[in-house]
């Protein structure tokens, strides 16, 4: 046999979907409960004392903010956990002797987790709008930056789970270092509302441009410059496809 | 006969330093089944690991169906079925997808009939919509063969297939690999038991430290294995072995207090009946019988002695 083995692509991204089928239900009520409560709490709670930050109604403001945030976790966590668990669970001897490709693995195991993560994040964006009328200004924009994204966050997930060699290894990455990055990331504030030097501090934190880029696709706007926004992006998906080719041709902690 | 794979060279190390392989070289033919015998760390997982992709060889090269199994992996991959020695199972998949799962894995389109098939000859037809957890570990092990089979490879490997498995599914299982036989699947196992290599190799390969020590055809290989010891616990101790038992090829053990018959279990007539009669003519009474096979362990021992010698 020789070419692309799309069969294998497609049976993976079932075996995947299937996978997060298990746990649909509390895979779509987690991000609708939990944005609601962010709506409650940020949104009526504090927004009604701030009601606008640069001229935009502060419920709206954090909406791209939150599809940001759990898109980030739902992508680490699932593409990390996809590869990890047959490695554990030691079912990855059959994809290692199967005629498969690297590309082609990371296609079928990346697919499926973005596919869930911008699921996720679609969830989020139509539960927004029970509470706050958001109109976005660049759709199509919005939407290939949800697309890139997934991808950028699935590639990273996919490698935190190849490196990882403990559940703990797996946790720790996502807990110590994306998730109070994205706090701080500007997701419920404007960069332009912190003080020196946490403004220049915060401008070194990656998270910032991701949400920054996104909210310019809702509200033609946003803390930096839309082009560092991509710039950045490119930046992380070259650095993640960089490592994977590497894993895969050293067969690091895949292949002894 | 054509050989279906060619291992020349073969060596690893691993991380640790460890050298599992030492420069192996094996042919296998296709349609035979061959039995990789040795101890415990020998290196015969390993060496099935690398052909079939899950370690990486530190030298030499393997073909498979013709197909390096680094350059030209597509081509080798899509020839092999493996079964790993530990169970490796999705426990919440349902065993019919898990089955097809594999087979879409090597890029084969789905067919029905074929998984089928294999399951019914594998008696896990009315299991299919079980889960895996779901499972005994011997329905485990089926399930492993089934989706190894899945994508209808030509080389079919198997590491020790039989640990762990009650008697009844052991003969099972040799069935089973006998008729797979039938169908022109090569097959490859490996196995701690010699009456197992005995029952169903067309040849045997002796690996001892990552060195294969010998290969040779079973039946003359069984000749050189194929030995049995008798130990008779005597109720009175003899000093010497009475002239009339000088046709078995006796000896005193133990001060006197047992003899010990080493006999081939091939042979037409093992002597162990008539040498009991023979016993009972002579008036020498006896508390206690035991036949031992030399364990593996020791043949190996004894093999290794053999090749440092010649
Ligand atoms: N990942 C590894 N890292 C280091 N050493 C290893 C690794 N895997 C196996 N070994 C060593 O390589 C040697 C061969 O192991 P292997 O699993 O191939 O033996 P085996 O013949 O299959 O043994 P068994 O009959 O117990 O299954 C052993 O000494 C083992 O400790
Ligand atoms: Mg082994």
């Amino acid at each position: 046999m020789s070419g692309f083995n799309y069969r294998a692509i497609w049976s993976i991204y079932k075996f995947e979907l299937h996978r997060f089928s298990r746990t649909l239900l509390t895979g779509l009520l987690v991000p609708v409960i939990t944005t609601s409560l962010y709506f409650v709490v940020f949104g009526g709670a504090i927004g009604s004392r701030m009601t606008q930050i640069d001229g935009i109604d502060y419920a709206a403001f954090i909406v791209p903010g939150l599809i940001m945030m759990s898109m980030f976790t739902e992508s680490i966590f699932n593409a990390s956990f996809g590869i990890y668990m047959p490695k554990f669970a030691g079912t990855i001897y059959e994809l290692l002797s199967a005629p498969v490709s690297a590309t082609e693995t990371v296609i079928a195991y990346v697919g499926a987790a973005a596919t869930k993560s911008l699921s996720v994040g679609t969830i989020i964006f139509v539960t927004a709008h029970l509470f706050v009328d958001v109109h976005v200004e660049h759709p199509v924009a919005m939407a290939a930056f949800m697309v890139l994204i997934a991808v950028s966050f699935c590639l990273f997930g996919f490698i935190l789970g190849i490196w990882a060699q403990s559940f703990e290894q797996l946790q720790v990455i996502p807990m110590l270092l994306i998730m109070p990055m994205t706090f701080l990331g500007g997701a419920f504030y404007s960069v332009h509302m912190l003080a020196e030097p946490w403004r220049t501090i915060t401008l070194f934190n990656p998270i910032v441009y991701l949400v920054s880029g996104f909210r310019w696709t809702f509200f033609g706007r946003g803390d930096v410059g839309i082009e560092f926004s991509l710039l950045f992006i490119a930046a992380m998906l070259a650095v993640c496809l960089t490592a994977i080719g590497w894993v895969f041709r050293t067969g690091y902690r895949l292949k002894k | 006969m054509a050989s279906i794979i060619t291992v020349s060279g073969l060596k690893k190390s691993y991380a640790s330093g460890y050298q599992a392989l030492k420069g192996i070289d094996l042919e296998i033919e296709e349609g035979e089944i061959f039995a990789l015998l040795g101890p415990n760390g020998a290196g015969k997982t390993t060496m099935i690991s690398i052909i079939c992709g899950n370690v990486r060889p530190s030298g030499g090269s393997v073909t498979v169906a013709g197909h390096d199994i680094v350059r030209s992996y597509r081509g080798s991959r899509s020839a092999i079925g493996l079964v790993p020695q530990e169970l490796h199972t999705d426990a919440f998949e349902r065993v019919i997808d898990t089955v097809r799962f594999s087979r879409g894995l090597f890029g084969k389109p789905r067919d029905d009939a074929y998984i089928e098939k294999v399951l019914r000859d594998l008696s896990l037809w009315d299991k299919r919509n079980n889960k895996m957890l779901e499972l005994s570990g011997g329905m485990k092990r089926r399930v492993m063969i089934a989706k190894a089979l899945s994508h209808e490879p030509r080389v079919l490997f198997l590491d020790e297939p039989t640990a762990g498995v009650d008697v009844e599914l052991r003969r099972d299982m040799w069935k089973l690999i006998g008729e797979l036989r039938q169908t022109g699947v090569t097959i490859i196992l490996t196995t701690h038991y010699i009456e197992e290599a005995e029952e169903m190799a067309d040849r045997v390969g002796v690996i001892n430290k990552g060195e294969l020590i010998l290969v040779e055809e079973k039946t003359a290989l069984m000749k050189k294995l194929g030995k049995k010891s008798l130990t008779v616990t005597l109720a009175q101790p003899l000093t010497q072995i009475p002239p009339e038992l000088g046709e078995w090829d006796l000896a005193l053990k133990s001060d006197g207090s047992e003899i010990e018959y080493v006999f081939d279990t091939r042979a037409e007539r093992t002597g162990v009946s008539s040498l009991l009669r023979r016993l009972g003519d002579l008036g020498i009474g006896y508390k206690d019988l035991n036949t031992q096979q030399s364990s593996l362990e020791d043949i190996f021992v004894s093999l290794v002695h053999q090749e440092k010698a010649a």
